[in-house]
Parts: C-alpha cells; sequence; structure tokens
C-alpha cells in the first residue's frame, strides 16, 4: 500500500559532486546564498544562473529528476513574483481597479523569483549528491566547534541518523498495522476528510505505542554497547578533505568576489 | 569467569508502585568457555538475570562479578560492558546504523579506537558470522536471522570474552533460529566465547554444556541438559516443553527401567530399543 520509500532524493552517481566532502558541500551553498544576495543587477544575476546550470550539468543528474524537485515549489515562486509585482511601489505601469503593476516591482519580481528558483535548484543539487547519513555526518563536524555554546552537535546528529534507519522499519509496521485493520473491516480510504483523518486514530495508536517500545529497546541495545554520548567517539569513515575541496573551496571564494565586483561596477 | 553470588533484585511496578522481587538469592558461577543455557518460563527472571551480567541491572542486594570486578562499581562499567556482550531478542530494535557495517563500528566507535582498526574488526567481525557480503545493505533489507548475525557481528567488533544472548531466536523463522544458533555454537566452540544463552526452547538448551531452569527468580534445577531434561515431571510443572524423545524416554523408563530416563536424541533412543 505504501509501497517502497526513498528517504532524501539521493541520486546515485559518481560525479566530482558525488565524491566531495559533505562539509565543503553545505558550506559552498552556504557561500553561493550569500553571493545570491549580493549580486543586485541582471548580469550578476545571468552570472549566478550559468554557475547554477554548470553544477547541475557537472553532478550528471538527469534534468528530468532535477525538475521533478522544482515542481513543488513552484507555488511559492508564483506567489513571491506576484506580491512582489503588485506590492512594490513605483512608476506605475499597468493598472486595473487597487491592483497596479509598478516598474520597480516588475524589476523586483524577477529578481526575487529568479533567486528563489536557484536557491532551490542549488540545494536540490546538494540533496540529489549527498546521501543523508553522509549530510548527517557533515552536519555534525560542522557544528562541532558550537559545541561548547551548546549546541547539540553529536545528539541531532544522532537523532538524525537513527530516525534514518527507523523509517523504513516503522513505515513497514504502519502497512502491516493497517493490513491488521482491514482485515477486520476498517477502511482507510473512503468518506470524507473528516472521516479518513478518524480512520487514521487506530493506525496511529499502536504505531505510537511501538514506536516508544522500540526507542525503550534501542536505548538499553545502546548502551549495552558502550554508547555514552559523543564524548571519546571515533568513527568508521572519518570525514577527509581532498584536493578537490580545496580547488571547490577556491572556487567559492572566485564566485564572493565576482559578486562582490559586480555590485560595485554597476 | 562470572561469579553472581546471592543476587536478588526488587523493582516497584510503575502502575502500583507494588515491590516485585524479580530475583531472589540466586547463586551462579560461569566458567570461562562455557555455553549455558538459562530456561525459564516468561516472568521467571531470566531476562532479569541477563541484564545484571553487563551492569544494565545492578543488584538490590548480592553482587555480581565480572573476572572479579564488581559490576555495581561504576568507574569500570564500560569495561564490563565490553567484556561483555549482549545480544537482544527483537533484531530490529539494536541496530542502530543505516548501513551494516556502520552498526558493526557502532561498539568499536563507541569505545574510541582508531578509525583503521575499527574498519579490520569490522571486516573481521562480518566475516566470522559469514555477513560480510552484505556490508553496505541497509539493515531493513536483511531477514531475520540476517539481522541477528549483524547484531553479534557488532558485539563480536568489540571483542568480549562473554556474549549474553536474550532470547535472540524468539522472533525468528526455523531458517533464522538455525542460523543464529550455529552462529552461537561456533563462537563457543572455534572462538572460545562464552556463552549465555536465555531461551525457552528446548531444543537449544540440550546444545549448551549446563542448563539452568529458573522458576519465580529462583533456580530450581542446574546440571547437564542429560541431568536436568531426566527431570520430566519438573519440566512439566513449569510448563516448559520437554523434547519429545527424553519424554518418551521417561514414559518408557517407568515401565521398563532398562531404558535409560535421560536420553536425548533419536539415535540414542534406536540404540536403547534395539539392545
Amino acid at each position: 500500500m505504501l509501497g517502497d520509500i526513498t528517504i532524501g532524493q539521493y541520486y546515485p552517481g559518481d560525479s566530482v559532486l558525488h565524491k566531495l566532502d559533505p562539509r565543503t558541500k553545505i558550506l559552498a551553498i552556504l557561500v553561493y546564498m550569500v553571493s545570491l544576495f549580493i549580486v543586485n543587477n541582471f548580469y550578476g544575476l545571468l552570472g549566478m544562473m550559468a554557475i547554477s546550470i554548470l553544477v547541475v550539468a557537472v553532478s550528471k543528474v538527469p534534468v528530468k529528476y532535477f525538475f521533478r524537485g522544482l515542481k513543488m515549489i513552484i507555488f511559492i515562486v508564483l506567489l513571491t513574483v506576484a506580491l512582489q509585482m503588485f506590492m512594490t511601489p513605483g512608476d506605475v505601469v499597468w493598472q486595473w481597479s487597487f491592483l497596479k503593476i509598478t516598474k520597480e516591482g516588475i524589476k523586483q519580481a524577477v529578481f526575487m523569483g529568479t533567486r528563489l528558483v536557484l536557491l532551490i535548484s542549488i540545494t536540490s543539487i546538494l540533496t540529489l549528491t549527498t546521501t543523508p547519513i553522509a549530510l548527517t555526518d557533515g552536519i555534525e563536524r560542522l557544528l562541532k566547534p558550537f559545541q561548547r555554546f551548546g549546541v547539540p552537535a553529536h545528539e541531532l546528529a544522532m537523532m538524525m541518523s537513527i530516525a534514518l534507519r527507523f523509517i523504513p522499519t516503522l513505515v513497514e509496521e504502519t502497512d502491516k498495522i493497517m493490513k491488521a485493520q482491514a482485515a477486520r473491516g476498517a477502511s482507510f480510504d473512503t468518506g470524507n476528510l473528516i472521516e479518513k483523518v478518524k480512520a487514521l486514530v487506530p493506525l496511529l495508536v499502536p504505531l505510537f505505542l511501538s514506536a516508544f517500545q522500540r526507542a525503550d529497546e534501542l536505548a538499553i541495545a545502546m548502551e549495552a554497547r558502550c554508547y555514552h554520548g559523543g564524548t571519546n567517539r571515533t568513527r568508521l569513515k572519518a570525514l577527509q578533505y581532498t584536493g578537490k575541496d580545496l580547488a571547490a573551496g577556491i572556487l567559492c571564494i572566485c564566485m564572493v568576489a565576482a559578486a562582490i565586483i559586480s555590485r560595485t561596477v554597476s | 569467569m562470572i561469579r553472581i553470588n546471592h543476587l536478588t533484585h526488587i523493582y516497584q511496578k510503575e502502575s502500583t508502585s507494588q515491590e516485585v522481587k524479580a530475583l531472589d538469592d540466586v547463586s551462579l558461577t560461569i566458567q570461562d568457555g562455557e555455553h549455558i543455557a538459562v530456561l525459564g518460563h516468561n516472568g521467571c527472571g531470566k531476562s532479569t538475570l541477563a541484564k545484571h551480567l553487563n551492569a544494565l541491572l545492578l543488584p538490590t542486594e548480592g553482587t555480581v562479578e565480572v573476572d572479579a570486578v564488581d559490576t555495581a562499581n561504576e568507574a569500570d562499567l564500560w569495561t564490563i560492558r565490553q567484556t561483555v556482550g549482549m545480544v537482544f531478542q527483537n533484531p530490529d530494535n539494536q541496530l542502530i546504523a543505516t548501513t551494516v557495517e556502520e552498526d558493526v563500528a557502532f561498539g568499536p566507535e563507541n569505545m574510541g579506537m582508531d578509525p583503521v582498526l575499527i574498519r579490520q574488526r569490522v571486516d573481521e567481525a562480518l566475516e566470522l558470522v559469514g555477513m560480510a557480503a552484505f556490508k553496505n545493505k541497509e539493515p531493513h533489507l536483511l531477514s531475520g536471522g540476517q539481522k541477528q548475525r549483524v547484531a553479534i557481528a557488532g558485539i563480536i567488533a568489540m571483542r568480549p570474552k562473554y556474549i549474553v544472548f536474550d532470547e535472540p531466536t524468539a522472533m525468528l523463522d526455523p531458517q533464522g533460529r538455525r542460523e543464529v544458533m550455529e552462529t552461537m555454537q561456533r563462537l563457543n566452540r572455534e572462538e572460545g566465547l562464552t556463552i549465555v544463552n536465555i531461551t525457552h526452547f528446548m531444543e537449544e538448551a540440550v546444545l549448551a554444556d549446563r542448563v539452568v531452569v529458573m522458576e519465580h527468580g529462583r533456580i530450581v534445577a542446574l546440571g547437564t541438559p542429560r541431568e536436568v531434561f531426566s527431570q520430566v515431571d519438573l519440566l512439566k510443572r513449569m510448563q516448559l516443553d520437554v523434547p519429545p524423545i527424553t519424554e518418551l524416554a521417561a514414559l518408557l523408563h517407568k515401565e521398563k527401567n532398562y531404558i535409560a530416563a535421560d536420553i536425548m536424541t533419536i539415535e540414542e533412543m534406536v540404540n536403547a530399543l534395539c539392545r
């Protein structure tokens, strides 16, 4: 009924992007986001767009696969564009009762719309080329310096990886409970919305109960295997920067520099 | 050697705050290299006993010593848990990581080992349980028996001296049960690991060097499988299933006392009857 679910949207491959350290990729995306907002003219924006297209090309992720992820956000983009277009004050180009479009509005709309699309496309490239577990490792390592300020880096990462480990198990269990309830006459896909939601109660109650039971047993199993938090813990696969990461870093610096220069030029 | 001295464990029921005596003055010595089975009905305290062996639970009264180290000694907690590994009943609820090899690495990682050494231990452990080919697989794609073998590998990678199995086959199909039992026996015979198998399957207990039978938190019988299983009446009273061949032997013994009461295999029975 629930079929196979894939967690995240990782697309297996062996491109340069796949081989980059997850930390590099996360940082590069942050740098890209910043550059995207530094840029304030159309040439700069075109440049950012070119970088985006280049990155997609390098990742070797099929374009179809890539656009599937973009479909989800089309509504948000349209809403942003509309808001910008109608709400920005300035030279009126077109007017109909209280709706008016201004020159500044059009410019803003194009800028924000493009920025948003670029932002989403570059982040989906991150999740398309990085396994969820590598992403988790990367986040843990990046947050580590902030641990002394009370950021629970290790705990967050552990929670994320346990969640990843148990999603398939819980989906399987949901399926089992649904079948058991259906065998006793329950129906999950008839009736109106309220009836459907009500039908979920006998599904969720046993699911939660068993999830708590699992959590309890898992905690004991972890303790029995000497788990005592992140202190003095080593990893089988330690993350390692390579020459590729250095190159990526240099490219990122160039990108920010170019963004700043493009701003002063206009 | 694990030495259990007059161990009593009392816990309070959450709902009624009523005190329950889960273990009542249990004394037992587990020798190095031994394969010992603990039998008993649900709620007889066998799991509680198991959890005392690696300090998951601490005694209310009495002591548990692992290689002469008291488990109540908090400073030695991690040494004890490394020395006494534990495999649990539900294979799903003890696998932590998203791939088999990462899961096996979990224990060594917690011990703060060097990555190179971890890699070596993980490969060895997976080889030993015959799961090396699955090292990059996700746990949820494995069968119950395979998951349980991965869990065993996760324990072996920590190089324990003792492994406590807490009903490891209760949730498995016959095929999975066979896989786990074969692995358990190989670890005992070839690797010299001390095995404590908590179970309610007679056919598993037969494979042990010694059998402990528990009821109401007490040890009611202790001896070789032959000694224990010949006490058919006691086992019946405790609602434990006696192996059919032993039960038959006991019945025949009552009628014709030239047939021994402690027959445990079909071959022995054939020999006894054809003599």
